[in-house]
């Protein structure tokens, strides 16, 4: 809206969204509140919650007893892994159907982005009696593969759009200047292509981090991520929402951070171009 | 631009990622398609040979089957329902001036980055529990006997977690949409006499038309699968069964491969049709 | 000396033929325009002769060898863009030194190289900026300075001028001239705007849906156009291109008188007709007379003082020295 709008509508607005985004973010609020707490405390009617002692304990006893180290480890391993092991065969890919298109192109690039669409639930078996026989049950290889393999079409993607974004003209006039091949790729093609790369670098990131079937059945003990770890909570003994509310907030926290600085990124990478 | 030269380094360059794609497509599926025409069972006898349609029709007339579709539908529509219509309500009221929007935006934002595992535990838990909870507190204080959630109402439950976790996309995608109408055609509205509301049915709407169409052909697909929400929640007392779970059970849980590779050849059956809506709005757009 | 020839050069996009088989020759030093409507395949053209595109058919000679298989870093050219195509995380420096540093040139001859060039185009103050910091005119001499550096058998310039505001076309137009008649390299120039290549040219090629109309001078062009196409393409405002019976009397099926060719009087004159709508640009004006014998207004060039108000009765007469004709083909009668 190009015009002024008065300052009472301006402030209606704003106290409206303000309410309504503070009503969504509650939950994570809330969590992040009780984290601070006591078992005890944290049980207790909200009012009293927030006035009770505010404390560190949940977090050390989540960091000391269960481990959590190793599953945030794993989370990281698995997350940029699967990120970066996609990039490095997207990148060829992606560069070839941007910039040297053919009449399959489109054919092609649909088909890689169906294959996203299909249910985890119905290959489940055949991967997991795979993993078997190949010794990868429960081995942070696996996952890294298995979630590259269902991240790729979207990492293809999304480097085709960012790739389509730079001018054609500027790679012809690298050719022009003299640049073979490599030489086009990397000192023109590349440095352009950094914030394109960057982005799809981090929202595959938060993808794979949050998987949550995969990473599911596929792993026990030894490279369960912190979705897994989080979902042993499920069955607890005694009181234990405040350590549940810090094991919650220190495995969201990385992506909820990331996540605000890629909302771009979110939309150009789920929605397949259907929306601009 | 092509010339000969770069044509055949250029599908050299695309066979990796095709490559990898059509094993991981093909091989698995085979490998279902196969399970699903045999007697499975890898607990109590192994292979048990060649059964036909045998499991195709035992998935389908057993008793949890129908009880699985109708749960997997009352989830999608519920959960498309709430995202569509208070997404549409929402990317309307970030677009308008107010102070702050950018964080707000993040407040709303957030929940579709929290972990479903995450996210299906904490209102489970912190919110739902009908003793400890968050809702119990509050409708104590009212003097009300608090809801048990997730036993009692367990779908409603569960339309309400998924909700949250994906309101914040359709907002996302709906605000997107709006930010990309011209002002412009508002503009020339407004000055053909047209009133806001008038404006917003005539104008955004059928700008928006292709956007709702897109958040509910991705969300349909991503949550026609979703996993976690349930495993974490329910599964272990009420089992609210959706069709990917109902499969999820007979394979990993039951053991019975042949019946759950059945079930899963529906699935995907399901999710294609989906996928060729999504396909063609996807294609014409990548002919612009 | 034939430096460019292109022998039975055609091109095609899957079944589409935008160039039917065409030859073309261009001399040492030649400031060459290839000048056209939208689609006429211009573009094209100097594409195929910088190798970014490949022949469907045909050669391209540079130098006497045969060009047409060689890479377009190897054919010793160099191609100004329409859009400057400067790498924006290079500085205007690097830019330039760009094709040196791909020629493998030790560094210390890439500085020297890249100071002249910026010497010659008025760069030296921005050779550590960012292109995304400097103005329209000066990328579009970033762009020059990167061809030049090469010392390349010819420039290839596509549309250079199309992406400038108006003041600063003019300036640059006579910027470029002057760096042909300095550096007296091959130049062959692409753009729609028939004033460039009036301005700029030693030779134009005018061109339509891919085929060649005319090569020729620009005064050749002028006077003795071969055929209504570029009759009605080179002069601004267009000649009026006429038929009916009035052409008939001149033993043609269409006439063609350009503005300045036309008398204008209230009193006597050969057609009579009605003012329309007129353009006063205060060195000259433009009238533009509805005449019943034709079926379209004619436009008159007239001096600025000249004053004919809308709806008066006029007669026009065409300067029979200046009068083109041409036949049912459109083709030039002598």
């Amino acid at each position: 809206m190009a015009r002024a709008v008065s300052n009472r509508r301006k402030m209606l607005n704003t106290a409206l969204a303000w309410l309504v985004g503070l009503v969504i973010f509650f939950p994570i609020l809330w969590i992040i509140v009780l984290s601070f707490k006591t078992e005890g405390d944290a049980i207790r009617t909200p009012l009293e919650v927030l006035s009770s002692v505010w404390t560190l304990e949940s977090y050390a006893v989540v960091q000391d007893r269960s481990d959590y180290f190793k599953h945030f480890t794993n989370s990281v391993i698995i997350a940029l892994g699967s990120t970066l092991l996609g990039i490095l065969v997207a990148v060829p890919a992606a560069w070839s159907m941007a910039f040297v298109p053919s009449k399959r192109t489109r054919g092609i690039l649909m088909w890689m982005l169906s294959t996203k669409m299909l249910p985890a639930v119905g290959v489940l078996y055949p991967i997991y009696l795979l993993f078997i026989e190949l010794g990868l049950l429960d081995s942070r290889t696996g996952l890294v593969v298995v979630l590259m393999l269902i991240n790729l079409p979207i990492i293809v993607w999304m480097l085709y759009t960012y790739f389509r974004e730079i001018p054609a003209e500027i790679l012809e006039a690298a050719r022009m200047d003299g640049a073979n091949l490599r030489s086009e790729l990397l000192y023109v093609l590349t440095p352009m292509a950094i914030p394109g790369i960057a982005s799809t670098i981090l929202l595959n990131v938060i993808l794979a981090w949050n998987e949550a079937f995969w990473t599911l059945n596929l792993t026990a003990a030894k490279a369960a991520p912190l979705t897994a770890f989080i979902a042993s909570y499920s069955s607890p003994e005694g009181l234990f929402y405040a350590k549940l509310s810090a094991a919650s907030v220190m495995a969201i926290m990385p992506i909820l951070i990331m996540g605000w600085f890629s909302q771009k990124q979110l939309v150009r990478g789920l929605t397949f171009g259907a929306v601009k | 631009m092509a010339t000969q030269h770069s044509r055949s380094i250029a599908r050299l360059m695309i066979a990796p990622a095709t490559i990898l794609l059509l094993g991981w497509m093909l091989v698995p599926l085979t490998m279902t398609l196969y399970f699903s025409f045999k007697k499975y069972l890898p607990l109590r006898g192994g292979d048990l040979g060649w059964v036909g349609f045998d499991n195709y029709i035992r998935f389908i007339s057993s008793s949890s089957f129908w009880p699985a579709v109708g749960t997997t539908l009352i989830i999608v529509g519920g959960v498309l329902a709430i995202t569509v219509l208070l997404g549409i309500a929402l990317a309307l009221l970030l677009d308008q001036p107010l102070w702050g929007q950018g964080a707000v935006r993040i407040l709303v934002i957030a929940p579709f980055f929290v972990m479903p595992t995450v996210s299906g535990l904490v209102w489970k838990n912190m919110f739902m529990d009908p003793v400890n909870g968050f809702f119990a507190h509050i409708w104590r204080a009212f003097g009300a006997e608090p809801i048990q959630w997730l036993s009692h109402a367990s779908l409603p439950s569960l339309i309400t977690i998924l909700s949250w976790q994906w309101l914040p996309f359709a907002t996302l995608i709906l605000l997107t949409a709006i930010q990309s109408l011209d002002t412009e055609q508002l503009e020339a509205a407004e000055m053909d006499g047209a009133r806001s509301l008038r404006r917003f049915w005539h104008i955004i709407l059928p700008h928006l038309a292709r956007a709702i169409t897109v958040v509910v052909l991705i969300q349909t697909i991503f949550l026609l699968s979703i996993f976690a929400e349930i495993f974490v929640t329910t599964a272990r007392a009420f089992g609210t069964k959706t069709l990917t779970y109902l499969i999820f059970q007979r394979v990993l849980e039951s053991q019975n491969v042949g019946l759950g590779s059945a079930g899963g050849v529906y699935a995907i059956i399901l999710a294609n049709i989906v996928a060729i809506f999504l396909m063609r709005i996807v294609g014409k757009n990548l002919d612009k | 000396m034939k430096q460019i020839q292109l022998q039975k050069v055609s091109k095609r996009f899957g079944d589409v033929e935008v160039i039917p088989p065409l030859d073309l020759e261009i001399e040492t030093g030649e400031f060459v325009v290839f000048v056209g409507p939208s689609g006429c395949g211009k573009s094209t053209l100097l594409r195929l002769v910088a190798g970014l595109e490949d022949v469907s058919e045909g050669q391209i000679l540079i130098n006497g060898k045969d060009a047409t298989a060689i890479a377009p870093a190897e054919r010793g050219l160099a191609m100004v863009f329409q859009s400057y195509a400067l790498y924006p995380h290079m500085s205007v420096r690097n830019n330039i030194a760009f094709p040196l540093r791909m020629a493998g040139i030790d560094k210390a001859e890439q500085a020297r190289r890249v100071e002249e060039a910026a010497q010659t185009l008025n760069l030296t103050e921005y050779l550590d900026r960012r292109p995304g910091q400097l103005s329209g005119g000066q990328r579009q001499r970033v762009a020059i300075g990167r061809a030049i550096v090469r010392e390349p058998t010819a420039f290839l310039f596509d549309e250079p001028l199309s992406n400038l505001d108006a003041a600063l076309r003019v300036g640059m137009r006579l910027e470029i001239s002057e760096l042909h008649k300095r550096l007296a390299t091959t130049m062959i120039y692409v753009t729609h705007d028939q004033v460039e290549a009036m301005t700029m040219a030693d030779k134009i090629v005018v061109l339509q849906a891919g085929v060649i109309e005319q090569v020729g001078s620009p005064l050749e062009l002028y006077h003795t156009p071969k055929n209504t196409f570029v009759a009605g393409f080179i002069g601004s405002p267009r000649m009026n291109l006429l038929g009916g019976s009035e052409a008939q009397k001149y033993s043609a099926h269409t006439i063609g008188i350009r503005p300045e060719h036309l008398g204008i009087s209230a009193d006597s004159g050969d057609w009579q007709g009605v003012v329309g709508v007129s353009e006063h640009l205060g060195s000259d004006t433009f009238f533009h007379v509805n005449c019943p014998d034709f079926s379209q207004p004619l436009t008159v060039r007239a001096s600025g003082e000249v004053e004919l108000g809308y709806g008066e009765k006029v007669y026009l007469t065409p300067d029979k020295a200046h009068l083109h004709k041409f036949d049912d083909k459109g083709l030039r009668i002598s």
